[in-house]
């Protein structure tokens, strides 16, 4: 069976404003199966966000391929979702017209959209607050808007970068489990970025260690943790623990490694 | 009202010793006289025909003149912030006719098209079309470029990027050059009419300066500020109504 989503040898540069190529990713291999929740974890500017931004078809590859669905990705993907790190709910737009935007942009008539956009509103525990706008809400209620505008199209292929990175704990664990719950419903492939490597596990059938910049797979590592789950229990069982540790030990030394760059930089 | 007191004062006490010393009513005016002249105007007319009429006038060319020029300015702004060839060809040519002195223009206007009211209608639409382009040139240049990708993963055309995205967004921009860009429509009706008309606001001026009237210069613009008051309460109102996704001091954030 081929993979939902395939990067081979996939190279990606930059050019900076100085004129010169920044690497950012160099011979990334990745594969995540169907129905598969894959979390990729990594230092802050391993290149993690612009993984993401090759498999939507938001940048092309400098070298290799991304394949999703089977095919070379060309442009933007219509069973593409992805849930971006900075709001990206539109701020002039009513959080009922927020969520319709998708079914809108592909064609699908006003009453039918409302409804539908109804639906799912009610779905990421927001009802009430259709006429509200991004401005009146928390930041926790605009994460909620950005996933059911992401999740109302139905997505073979949910993209995920550090979604709940800006939400306090409690907020973030209450999330992470309806996250769980939506995406059981579909069995969309999931590739979902983050910095925690507590999120990655709870969440993930399979969990990617990236190295820091340039980035590139350091290991890979399986989560046999029973579904469904609770995100906010699962963290005490003896077996999260262990595979905690194991991950830990690649994730460190790149963290450090990462971290001694910075402070080069800022000394 | 201090300023009005002793404008009036100055100008009565100089009329009374007729020595010129305090504020010379020949030259100044004098509030008393404006006020005069005023009801003289709304009673008997002007020069140039009922006031209503010049009053009309000033604002049909400053309004067509802000119509056209706004909706040149946003057309041609927002497709040269969106489009890189575009920007590229026309920007030097934008620039240069951007340093060109505008009220220059007027003159040739006149020459050009006539006396009547498209010659000022064409200056007002230069003098806003300025503003207007480069507010929206720049409300396209600073979209929120993850708002961008966001639609573009939602399913958005490129038509449907710059209506549901672009536009809004440079919409602040927008909004915000119309308060300064209405005055220029005014002052392009109004030094048009002053370089020659048939009617208007800057003809008044014209005629009163002709015959030494500082009353009747004083009387117009007094009638101008009450007009580009009304408009400006008129902006803001509009404004409020377009962009009341914008948080603003009055609303309290629900969480
Ligand atoms: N459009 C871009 N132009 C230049 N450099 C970029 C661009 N996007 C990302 N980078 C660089 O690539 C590296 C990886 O960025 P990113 O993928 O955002 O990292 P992460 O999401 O893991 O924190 C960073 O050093 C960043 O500065
Ligand atoms: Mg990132």
């Amino acid at each position: 069976m081929a993979a939902a989503i395939e990067l081979r040898h996939v190279t990606k540069r930059f050019l900076t404003p100085s004129g010169t190529a920044y690497t950012a990713l160099r011979d990334l291999d990745l594969a995540v199966q169907d129905g598969e929740f894959c979390a990729v974890v990594g230092p802050t500017g391993c290149g993690k966000s612009t993984t993401l931004a090759l498999i939507s078809g938001l940048e092309p590859p400098s070298e290799g391929e991304v394949l999703v669905g089977g095919a070379p990705v060309q442009r933007v993907g219509r069973d593409v979702g992805y849930v971006f790190q900075a709001d990206a709910v539109f701020p002039w737009k009513s959080v009922l017209d927020n969520v319709a935007t998708g079914p809108r942009f592909r064609g699908i008539e006003r009453r039918e959209a409302d409804e539908r956009a109804r639906d799912w509103i009610r779905r990421v525990g927001l009802a009430g607050f259709e006429r509200y706008y991004p401005h009146q809400l928390s930041g926790g209620m605009r994460k909620r808007a950005a996933l059911a505008q992401t999740l109302i199209n139905e997505p073979r292929f949910l993209l995920m970068d550090e979604p709940f990175s800006a939400l306090d704990v409690q907020t973030r664990t209450l999330m992470e489990n309806e996250l769980l719950q939506l995406w059981s419903a579909t069995r969309a492939s999931v590739v979902f970025v983050t910095h925690d490597l507590e999120e990655a596990i709870a969440l993930a059938d399979r969990v990617v260690v990236i190295t820091a910049g340039p980035g590139t797979v350091k290991g890979v590592y399986r989560v046999d943790l029973p579904r469904p789950r609770n995100v906010a229990e699962i963290r005490f069982q003896p077996e999260f623990s262990r595979i905690y540790q194991e991950i830990w030990n690649d994730l460190r030394d790149e963290v450090l490694v990462s971290y001694e760059r910075s402070k080069r930089v800022v000394s | 009202m201090v300023v009005l007191g002793f404008w009036e004062i100055g100008t009565t006490i100089d009329a009374i010793h007729k020595d010129g010393l305090w504020i010379d009513p020949f030259f100044y005016g004098r509030p008393s006289g404006i006020a005069s002249q005023l009801s003289t105007w709304i009673q008997n007319g002007t020069a140039q025909g009922p006031l209503w009429l010049q009053i009309a006038t000033t604002l049909e060319e400053a309004f067509l003149g802000f119509l056209i020029g706004v909706v040149l300015g946003v057309v041609f702004g927002v497709a040269l912030g969106r489009v890189r060839l575009l920007s590229d060809v026309f920007a030097p040519y934008i620039k240069a006719l951007n340093a060109m002195p505008r009220v220059v223009l007027g003159s040739i206007f006149i020459i050009t098209i006539g006396y009547g009211i498209w010659s000022k209608v064409a200056l007002a639409v230069v003098l806003v079309f300025f503003v207007v382009f480069f507010n929206a040139f720049q409300g396209v240049r600073e979209v929120d470029r993850v708002l961008i990708a966001n639609a573009r993963i939602l399913g958005a055309s490129e038509r449907q990027l710059s209506t549901h995205v672009i536009l809004p967004s440079a919409l602040s921009w927008i909004l915000a050059s119309l308060h300064t860009s209405f005055g220029f429509a005014l002052v392009g009706a109004v030094v048009g009419e002053y370089l020659g008309a048939i009617h208007g606001i800057g003809l008044i001026i014209a005629t009163a300066q002709a015959t030494f009237n500082p009353n009747g210069v004083f009387a117009a613009m007094f009638i101008l500020a009450v007009v580009a008051l009304t408009a400006e309460v008129a902006l803001t109102w509009l404004e409020g109504r377009l962009i009341k996704w914008r948080p603003n001091t009055l609303e309290v954030p629900r969480i």
